[in-house]
């Protein structure tokens, strides 16, 4: 990890200001809240957006002749466009709305299985993947009579890339840039190249480095790349679905419904061009609307100063987290974003949880929805912390004496 | 059993009462938890596991002259210590006397509003529990 530099330019209090939740209290305490990566809070701006969208021009897209549904169209259709250029997608049209990751990847495994996988075919995923990136696929291989093979990971939470199960009956890697419970920063792009060398389509389950990483789906080289809007300062229910136009094209519809047909008739259907086909019944709008705001915003801030700031909170807390006797880290990869995993000895997750809560500080304890991960360390969950861009030394030090008083407390 | 199960949960009632700030309710919570009667290696099973707890939470009733004797464990501290207050209150009386009281001194010891709804869903969890061996016994 490089070493933390808390840079004098970044204009914290200006942050900060900018999130209205900073102002509640939690059992009498100012929030401090280090449960970034289950959900962000959300800027003003963001909530402003989502409101002036039901209180001026409410109305259903791209059906209507109304001035207001087409304002509505356009609104949708810009906040596309903001997240494409966000993504570096190549057309607007390669950005599927969902309801957020999980329904993206539902997506992906649902419309992919029936194309590629026939019996005895093989899904590469790896062992640190979040249940939403391991489940569809087993639904999938079950349905096909696939089998699901794993990618090993190593003592600091890497992927063992000595021994990645590839074969010739991989049709298909579906992977996440980082690791939800550990913040790992897996080396997607060169698996992936290595992958489609072997004419493997690849998916990547990006919704814990959107809110970290400038992510480039074109450099990445991956077919699909699926994320949250309520991880990146956008609202909960909406997500994306990336997608190389010439694979969307051969992909078949995964839901019915509204929006998504050309023709109907009894004997049969043709479907919406892209993005449509994707997007059956009334979508999210006001969620599409706050996520291309969302977007605006983080460029406007400048994701790779707010990541900076994140880094070194990452490295300050790393260094004082250690210094809790009996401490372990979950994930020690050279490249994280601002996430900790943590276990102390003789300390249960919940009651640590618990008693920071008392304390007015935000953590996730638990398996993190990636049991297969907690059964690979022999642990049953861990208490985790994750930072944002307004959160500052000071909470990590409140954080930190927090632990130590609880740990107090537990060992009596 | 010299007091009713209503005395009983009464006692408890007061007892949280009279302590002050969160510290003492965890400190006191932690503090029960080690006075549970613990449940034998053997009935540590997952058949006995409370469904709905975060934490693993194992409860065991055996019935013996006529009253229902409660043992457990949890793997964590707090909610070792919410289920020894339940066992406290419980142990040793007959399922009519369990199914005849009412639960509400839960909300009267404010343990509601100081528990995550998670832990709150854990404590009907062992309630109920409690009250379906009751059940059992009774017939």
């Amino acid at each position: 990890m490089k070493p933390a530099t808390l840079d004098p330019a970044y204009r914290i209090e200006e942050i900060r200001a900018q999130f209205p939740i900073l102002r509640e209290l939690v059992h009498g305490k100012p929030l401090i809240y280090f449960d970034n990566a289950a959900t962000s809070q959300k800027p003003r701006r963001v909530i402003k957006a989502v409101s002036a969208y039901y209180a001026t021009i409410n109305a259903n897209v791209h059906r209507g002749v109304h001035t207001l549904s087409n304002l509505a169209t356009e609104a949708q259709e810009a906040a596309r466009e903001a997240v494409r250029r966000h993504i570096n997608a190549k057309h607007a049209h390669e950005v599927v709305f969902t309801a957020g990751t999980t329904a993206s990847l539902n997506l992906a495994a649902g419309s992919l299985a029936p194309l590629l996988l026939k019996q005895g075919d093989e899904v590469l995923i790896s062992a640190m993947e979040h249940h939403a990136n391991i489940v569809p696929w087993q639904l999938a291989c079950e349905r096909h009579g696939a089998v699901l093979k794993v990618i090993p990971v190593t003592e600091d939470g890497t992927w063992d890339l000595a021994q990645v199960p590839f074969s010739a009956r991989t049709r298909i890697l579906a992977i996440s840039h980082v690791s939800n419970t550990m913040g790992t920063i897996n080396p997607v792009k060169d698996l992936v190249a290595a992958a489609r060398k072997r004419g493997i389509t690849t998916v990547v389950d990006g919704a814990q480095a959107i809110p970290h990483l400038l992510v480039d789906v074109q450099d990445l080289g991956c077919d699909l790349y699926a994320f949250s809007g309520h991880k990146m300062y956008a609202p909960t229910g909406i997500g994306v679905l990336y997608g190389r136009e010439e694979l969307l094209e051969r992909m078949p519809p995964w839901q019915g419904g509204g929006e998504m047909i050309d023709r109907v008739t009894f004997e049969r259907t043709t479907y919406a061009k892209l993005p449509f086909k994707f997007e059956a019944g009334t979508p999210h709008i006001a969620g599409i609307i706050g996520l291309g705001e969302a977007v605006r915003w983080m460029k406007d801030h400048h994701l790779e100063a707010m990541a900076a700031h994140e880094h070194a909170l990452l490295v300050y807390a790393t260094k004082e987290l250690l210094s809790i006797e009996g401490l372990r880290i979950i994930g020690t990869a050279k490249e994280k974003v601002g996430v900790i995993s943590f276990l102390i000895d003789g300390v249960h997750h919940y009651d640590l949880g618990t008693l920071l809560d008392q304390q007015g500080i935000a953590v996730r304890t638990g398996h993190h929805c990636t049991q297969p991960l907690m059964d690979r360390f022999g642990i049953s969950g861990t208490t985790r912390a994750s930072f944002a861009p307004f959160n500052t030394i000071d909470e990590v030090d409140a954080m930190i004496a927090a632990t130590k008083k609880a740990v107090k407390m537990l060992r009596g | 059993m010299s007091t009713t199960l209503a005395q009983a949960q009464q006692e408890v009632v007061d007892e949280f009462a009279m302590l002050g700030d969160w510290q003492d309710r965890y400190e006191q919570l932690i503090e029960l938890g080690r006075d549970l009667p613990l449940i034998a290696p053997e009935q540590r099973t997952d058949g006995n596991l409370v469904r709905g707890c975060q934490s693993r939470v194992w409860l065991h009733a055996a019935h013996k002259d006529g009253r229902i004797h409660f043992t457990a464990d949890s793997d964590a501290l707090i909610t070792k210590g919410i289920v020894a207050l339940l066992v406290r209150v419980y142990n040793d009386r007959t399922p009519q006397e369990i199914l005849g009281t009412s639960t509400e001194f839960i909300d009267r010891i404010g343990l509601r509003q100081h528990l995550s709804p998670n832990r709150a869903n854990g404590l009907s969890a062992m309630i109920d529990q409690m009250k379906r061996y009751a059940l059992a016994f009774s017939e």
